[in-house]
């Protein structure tokens, strides 16, 4: 297992500059999310650590070792992909082991290695199928077995979990995280989707056009954020921001809430808002409440709550659990 | 009411049916017809040829007398061997060249790339009859006049420009990952290539093979031109010796046509199952 180093990572297609300088430490063992909007450049950037995409300037070390200019294959890494991308003329066993024998690593070991991957991930019926005989989370459990089967010294997922059903993706998750305990391995990990980023992350590194927002555990991003990108983008529903003129507070330009911090309360009433929308979702209730110049805002309670489309609220902010953020977006502590 | 509306819509698709039905039937009828013809009268004797063109073989008007002129005439298995040389060979040529220009015009960025594929894609527009001079003169400096490896050289050049534009589209259609997938796993490119990307492209493969494969079989221009030697001669201009100015032995020349019919289906049927065969369902969600 191994650790990744990058240093001042830069990318150009032609004239446009995708990836702008990226410093990053990936420690041996941890499980590192790469996680922003489409086009932010986390996909390069996994690809460009995996040998896909070549540099346009910057060094990568994994485990100590520059291995700029290598072959992927050189490089000790294994890649689970978002399409799956297994090779449809050859059996689940086949598909796991082709890079060990293009290795020319022993038989003997090949098996063993094809086993343990295959009881691990429960694929033991299925080593003799091709993979169109199926069904999607089976392929991606074989993808994700063909990675384990070479014991890379670095694992990388490319939105292993976009293509496959809620459920699926549920359980599928849930399967990474317990293979990440059992093998201790270093995985890099590439998603859009925050849960999935909050849920399996040791750390998750935010992106947004080719530079990184903020880098730190979840619960780091989530109770600190940097700034006001990194704020919106971790936490579900997103956190609401109020022009810091309407709360009349000065010493800010904008005000972030996250749905959860609000309460209604008419006595210490901070804004009033006519309700718009109502999510009920069991466990709990998203009240969407549009408070004219402060906009749509979004109040998250617990438990199941009832409230009449277009009734007026008074919406209390938790007052501790407020972010304030200057005009260029960074956070005012 | 409702059973109306029913049957009337039911009646409607029915009629559709049979109307594209009876079109196609009405067009597979006039594109076989001048083969039914040949192949009917390849079987009948000289007289009923001219007396009769349209009826079938009936026991008086039967005769083999065609085939046992082409048969005993030697050369003619020469003749269809070298055809079915050129044929295959260029083929071979075409398909494997075709598919190599191709994976390198849409796997790899690099400078020139659209200006090569356009270059290559304008010989689809020039017929290469045009050239015919300067290849003559060319053969004949490199002593290649009156050999296959002419024709085999020219109707490669011929084939590739339709080949390498439809097999790019096609492979730009291949999914990334699996080929980085083969990276990863340590597989040359050419062996991504060749166990990867070829089998997912077979259709393709097999459209162009039908593509290519006919009108060399069918030319007359070339082997006349660049090897019109007794042992080089293909099949088609072969059958030009049953063609006199004055005399023309029409049972000869229809059996040797509907000769030459044969192979040429084989290879149709056989890359026709190709085509069919749709091996990559589920391969790349």
């Amino acid at each position: 297992m191994g650790s990744l180093s990058l240093k001042n990572i830069r990318k150009s297609f032609g004239n446009v500059e995708v990836i702008k300088g990226i410093d990053l430490d990936v420690k041996e063992g941890e499980l590192v999310i790469f996680v922003g909007p489409s086009g932010c450049g986390k996909s390069t950037l996994l690809r460009i650590i995996a040998g896909l995409e070549t540099e346009t300037s910057g060094t990568i070390e994994i485990d100590g070792n520059t291995v700029n200019g290598q072959s992927p294959s050189m490089r000790g890494i294994s890649m689970v992909f978002q399409t799956y991308a297994l090779y449809p003329h050859l059996t689940v066993r086949d598909n796991m082991s082709l890079g060990l024998k293009q290795a020319k690593r022993p038989k003997d070991l090949i098996k063993k290695r094809v086993d343990f991957a295959s009881a691990m991930l429960s694929l033991d019926d299925y080593l003799e199928r091709r993979p169109a005989e199926l069904s999607g989370g089976q392929r991606q459990r074989v993808a994700i077995g063909r990675a384990i089967v070479r014991q890379p010294k670095l694992f990388l997922f490319d939105e292993p979990l976009s293509n496959l059903d809620a459920a699926l993706r549920v359980n599928t998750r849930l399967e990474i995280a317990s293979l990440h305990r059992q093998l201790s391995a270093t995985m890099v990990y590439v998603t859009h989707d925050q849960t999935e980023a909050m849920t399996l992350a040791d750390r998750i590194v935010v992106l947004n056009n080719g530079v990184i927002e903020q880098v730190g555990t979840p619960m780091e991003l989530y109770n600190k954020p940097k700034n006001k990108f990194v704020a919106g983008f971790i936490g579900s529903p997103q956190m609401n921001f109020i022009p810091a003129s309407c709360l009349e507070m000065s010493d800010a330009e904008t005000v972030g809430i996250r749905p959860e911090n609000i309460t209604f309360d008419g006595a210490k009433a901070d804004l009033t808002g006519k309700v718009s929308h109502i999510e009920q979702l069991g466990g709990d209730t998203n009240i969407y409440a549009d408070c004219g110049e402060a906009g749509l805002i979004c109040i998250r309670l617990f438990g199941q709550h009832e409230a009449e489309v277009d009734s007026t609220i008074s919406l209390h902010f938790d007052r501790d659990k407020m972010f304030k953020f200057d005009k260029d977006g960074n956070t005012i502590n | 009411m409702s059973v109306d509306i029913k049957t009337t819509a039911r009646s409607q698709v029915t009629f559709r049916a049979i109307a594209a039905h009876a079109i196609l039937i009405t067009y597979t009828l006039i594109a076989l017809f001048p083969v039914f013809v040949i192949v009917i009268n390849s079987f009948k004797s000289r007289k009923a040829i001219f007396r009769e063109p349209l009826s079938v073989p009936t026991p008086e008007t039967f005769s083999l007398k065609g085939y046992e002129t082409v048969l005993k005439q030697g050369d003619f298995v020469l003749y269809f061997q070298n055809s079915l040389v050129v044929t295959v060979a260029s083929l071979t040529m075409v398909l494997l060249f075709g598919a190599m220009a191709a994976f390198a015009l849409s796997e790899y960025r690099f400078r020139g790339n659209l200006l090569t594929g356009l270059y290559l894609a304008i010989g689809i527009m020039i017929p290469i009859r045009l050239g015919t001079v300067a290849i003559l003169e060319m053969m004949v400096a490199s002593g290649l006049v009156n050999t296959l490896t002419a024709l085999i050289l020219v109707y490669t050049a011929q084939g590739l420009p339709l080949a390498i534009f439809i097999l790019t589209e096609f492979m730009q259609g291949i999914s990334d990952d699996l080929k980085n997938a083969g990276r990863i796993d340590g597989l040359s490119e050419y062996t991504i290539f060749g166990v990867l990307v070829l089998p997912l492209i077979r259709p393709a493969l097999a459209t162009v093979a039908v593509f290519t494969m006919i009108p060399i079989w069918n030319d007359l221009w070339f082997p006349l031109i660049l090897a019109p030697a007794e042992e080089t001669k293909t099949i088609t201009l072969g059958a030009q010796v049953f063609i006199g100015q004055f005399v023309t032995d029409w049972n000869a020349v229809l059996a040797s046509l509907s000769l030459a019919i044969i192979p040429v289906l084989v290879l149709y049927l056989i890359f026709s199952r190709q085509l069919i065969k749709g091996i990559t369902a589920g391969a790349v969600k």
